[in-house]
C-alpha cells in the first residue's frame, strides 16, 4: 500500500506544480485517474484478470518519477531501434520528447504534450474516452499522469505512406517509472501504419506503464505494431485500446521479447457494422521472463470479423499467459470470430497458460477458438531430419517457423526484417 | 560399389514399437537402378519397414542388419542417412508452420550438398536448380512459397514429396503409400514423375497396398509382406495376381508353411 500512497504523492506534487496550468478538462481527467487508482490499488492474484500474474515485483520495488535525461542519445545510439532513416518519427527518452531525434509533421505527428498545449481541440474529443479506467488500475494511473507520448492524427481520406515510428527508450541507469500515453486518430477513410517500440539503452531495471488509444473512423485502415523489447530486468505494463467505426479495418501486431515481467491488455471495440480486426501476437521468452497478454474483443455491432493469432515460444523457466476474451453483444449478428493461441515449450520448466473466454449473446454468429501447449512436434522433427537437416538445426528451424508465422503477417518490411533478425539471434544463442 | 552388389541389403530384420514386434525377420536386397515394390495387407508392417530404413526414432531394432552401400544403415542418424542418399516419401507429409517450402527445401538440399562436398546454394541459385527440376518432371513451382504442406490438398502433399525427391536426388528412394488418397489423375501425375526420376544409379522401394500404382510404374520385383515377413517374391506379374486374388491366399500359405 505504501507504494500506492507514494505514487499518489508524486502525482499531487506534479499536479500542483508542473501540471497546474492545464485546462480544466485535462485536470479533471487526471484527477479522475488518480482517484480511481487510489480506490483500486494494485491488482492481486485473487482477482480473476490477474490470476496468473503477480505484480509484486512492481509493488515491492521503488520507482522514482523520471527526470530530464542527463544525456541525450545520438542518432547512432538509436539506429538499432529505427526502421527507416526517412519517414515521420517521435523519439522519447525516459518519457521526455526528443526534438533533435524526431521528425514530426505539424500537429498531426507530434508530441502529445505539445498538442495538449497548442491544439487541445485535436485531442480533447478522444483522449481518455476509450482506454477506460474502471477495474484497470494501471490504465487509471497512466491517465493520472497523462502528458507525454505520441500523437498521430490522419485527417479524413488522407494516407500516410511510410510507417510512423513512436520510439520509447529508457536509459535504465536509474529505477524510474514512466507513463507514456499515445493517441492515434485515423479519421474517415484515412490510412496509416504505426510502429510503437519500447526499448532500453542499458540492461537496467525500471518500470514502463503505457497506454495507447487508437480510433479508426468509418472506412479507415490502421496497421498498428507494438514491439516490446525492454531490458531483461524491466517491468512493462501496457494497455492498447482500439475503437472502430463502420467498415474500418484495424490490425494490431503485438510482439513481446523483453522485460522480466510484462503485462499487455489489448482491448478492441468493433462499434460499427462491417468492421474487420486482426490481433496478431508473438511472445518469445527465456530465463525467468513472464509475459501476460490479456485480450478483449468486443463485437458491439453486426457483420464484423475478428481474427486473433497469438503464438508463444517459451524457453528455460519462462511463463506465458494468454487470455482471449470475446464478447458478442446482443444484435451483433453475423459476427465471424476466430481465435488461436499456440504455445511452444522449449524446456520442461517453461509454462504456458491459455484461456479462451467466449461470451456470446447473439445467435447467428460464427465463433471458433483453439489453443495448444506443447513441445516441438516429433513428427515434424523427424520429417526435417529425414531430409538431411541436423537435429539442432531442425529444432531451430521449427521454432523459427513458429515465430515467423506471426511476423509474416506484418506488412511493414523493414520491421519484419528487424524482428526476424532478433528471433534468429535469440535462437542462435540457444 | 562393385557391380551386382546390392545397394540395400536387409537381413533378418526384426523391429518393434511399444513392446510389439512388427517386423519378424525381413530379408530384402535391392541393386542399383532397381525398382522393388512391397505389397501387403494393412498392418503387415510395410510402413514400419519404410520408416525404419529412414531412421524413425519411435522404432526399436530388435535384430538383423540393413546395409546401404556397404555401410551399416541402422547405425546412422536419420539426417546422416538422408545425406548419404536415402529418401523417404512420407505417407502423411507433415505440416510445418511459418517455413516456406522453398526455404525448407533449400535447407535440405544444402545439408545434402555439404555432405557431397558441394557449395551451399543461395536463394537465387537455388531457384534456378528448382526450376530445372520442376520443369523436368513437368510441374510448376506454385507450391514453393506456401508454408510446408500447410493447407495442401492430399494430392499436393504427395506431389510435394516427389518434388523433394527430384531436388534432393537420392540414390535410394522409399515411397511409403504415395498412392494412398490420390485420385486417378493425381496418381498418373505422380507415377509419371517417378518414371522420369528412374535412372540406373537410383533405386526405388515402393510400398503400396494396392496394385494400381504399379500399372504405371513397372517394378523389377514385387514382394509380399504379411505379418512382418516377406511371404512371397516375384516379378511384376505377382502384383496382378494379388489384385485378382487378394491377400488371403498368401496369408494362409504363410501359415501352412
Amino acid at each position: 500500500m505504501a507504494h500506492v500512497e507514494q505514487l499518489v504523492g508524486s502525482y499531487r506534487a506534479w499536479a500542483s506544480n508542473g501540471a497546474s496550468h492545464a485546462p480544466d478538462w485535462l485536470k479533471d481527467l487526471r484527477e479522475g485517474g488518480i482517484a480511481r487508482f487510489h480506490d483500486l490499488g494494485f491488482p492481486n492474484v485473487k482477482q480473476e484478470a490477474w490470476r496468473f500474474t503477480s505484480v509484486a515485483p512492481i509493488t515491492e520495488g521503488s520507482f522514482e518519477p523520471a527526470t530530464l535525461p542527463a544525456r541525450v542519445p545520438t542518432l547512432a545510439d538509436i539506429r538499432p531501434f529505427l526502421l527507416l532513416e526517412a519517414g515521420y518519427r517521435l523519439v522519447f527518452v525516459d518519457g521526455f520528447f526528443q526534438p533533435s531525434l524526431s521528425t514530426p509533421f505539424f500537429d498531426d505527428v507530434q508530441s502529445l504534450a505539445h498538442v495538449l498545449t497548442h491544439r487541445q481541440d485535436l485531442v480533447r474529443p478522444y483522449l481518455g474516452k476509450y482506454a477506460l479506467t474502471q477495474d484497470r488500475p494501471f490504465s487509471a494511473l497512466n491517465t493520472a499522469f497523462v502528458n507525454e507520448g505520441g500523437f498521430v492524427h490522419v485527417p479524413a481520406k488522407a494516407t500516410i505512406a511510410e510507417p510512423i515510428q513512436l520510439l520509447f527508450l529508457t536509459h535504465g541507469d536509474r529505477p524510474i517509472v514512466t507513463h507514456p500515453r499515445n493517441l492515434i486518430v485515423v479519421e474517415r477513410e484515412a490510412r496509416a501504419s504505426i510502429v510503437e517500440t519500447y526499448a532500453s539503452l542499458t540492461q537496467g531495471s525500471y518500470w514502463t506503464n503505457s497506454v495507447t488509444e487508437i480510433v479508426a473512423g468509418e472506412g479507415a485502415r490502421v496497421d498498428y505494431h507494438r514491439v516490446q523489447r525492454e531490458s531483461a530486468k524491466a517491468y512493462h505494463v501496457a494497455t492498447t485500446q482500439t475503437h472502430q467505426e463502420r467498415d474500418s479495418s484495424v490490425k494490431v501486431h503485438a510482439v513481446a521479447f523483453g522485460a522480466a515481467l510484462a503485462r499487455h491488455d489489448i482491448g478492441s471495440v468493433l462499434a460499427g457494422p462491417g468492421g474487420m480486426l486482426i490481433l496478431n501476437g508473438l511472445y518469445l521468452l527465456a530465463a525467468q521472463q513472464h509475459a501476460d497478454h490479456h485480450t478483449t474483443i468486443d463485437h458491439a455491432a453486426d457483420h464484423c470479423e475478428s481474427h486473433e493469432y497469438f503464438n508463444g515460444v517459451l524457453d528455460d523457466k519462462s511463463r506465458g499467459v494468454f487470455t482471449g476474451r470475446i464478447i458478442v453483444r446482443p444484435g451483433a449478428q453475423k459476427t465471424d470470430s476466430k481465435q488461436t493461441n499456440n504455445n511452444l515449450l522449449l524446456s520442461a520448466d517453461a509454462h504456458a497458460d491459455s484461456q479462451p473466454q467466449l461470451e456470446i449473446y447473439a445467435d447467428d454468429v460464427k465463433c471458433t477458438h483453439g489453443s495448444t501447449v506443447g513441445p516441438l512436434d516429433p513428427r515434424a522433427l523427424f520429417y526435417l531430419r529425414s531430409r538431411g537437416v541436423g537435429e539442432a538445426e531442425a529444432r531451430r528451424l521449427l521454432t523459427y517457423g513458429f515465430a515467423a508465422e506471426i511476423l509474416g503477417r506484418m506488412d511493414v518490411a523493414p520491421l519484419r526484417a528487424q524482428l526476424d533478425r532478433i528471433v534468429r539471434d535469440r535462437l542462435a544463442e540457444r | 560399389m562393385a557391380k551386382n552388389q546390392a545397394l540395400l541389403e536387409v537381413k533378418g530384420l526384426r523391429v518393434g514399437i511399444a513392446g510389439n514386434e512388427i517386423l519378424k525377420g525381413v530379408d530384402l536386397a535391392i541393386r542399383e537402378g532397381e525398382v522393388h515394390a512391397i505389397m501387403g495387407p494393412n498392418g503387415s508392417g510395410k510402413s514400419t519397414l519404410a520408416q525404419v530404413l529412414a531412421g524413425h526414432p519411435a522404432y526399436t531394432v530388435l535384430a538383423g542388419t540393413a546395409k546401404y552401400d556397404g555401410k551399416d544403415l541402422l547405425d546412422l542418424k536419420p539426417e546422416d542417412r538422408a545425406r548419404a542418399g536415402v529418401f523417404l516419401a512420407f505417407q502423411y507429409p507433415v505440416e510445418i508452420r511459418g517455413i516456406t517450402n522453398s526455404y525448407f527445401l533449400r535447407s535440405a538440399l544444402n545439408a545434402v550438398r555439404k555432405e557431397r562436398g558441394e557449395p551451399a546454394l543461395d536463394p537465387i541459385d537455388f531457384l534456378q536448380v528448382l526450376e530445372q527440376k520442376v520443369k523436368a518432371i513437368g510441374w510448376d513451382d506454385s507450391m514453393m512459397n506456401r508454408p510446408v504442406n500447410e493447407g495442401f490438398s492430399g494430392g499436393e502433399k504427395k506431389r510435394n514429396e516427389i518434388l523433394q525427391l527430384a531436388v534432393l536426388e537420392p540414390r535410394l528412394a522409399i515411397l511409403d503409400e504415395t498412392d494412398s488418397g490420390l485420385d486417378i489423375d493425381a496418381l498418373k501425375t505422380v507415377a509419371q514423375a517417378v518414371n522420369q526420376l528412374r535412372s540406373p544409379s537410383r533405386s526405388f522401394l515402393i510400398v503400396t497396398h494396392y496394385q494400381r500404382l504399379l500399372n504405371y510404374i513397372t517394378p523389377d520385383a514385387v514382394h509380399v509382406l504379411a505379418d512382418g515377413r516377406i511371404v512371397k517374391s516375384g516379378g511384376p506379374e505377382l502384383a496382378h495376381e494379388l489384385e485378382a486374388k487378394g491377400y488371403d491366399w498368401l496369408r494362409d500359405a504363410a501359415m501352412v508353411s
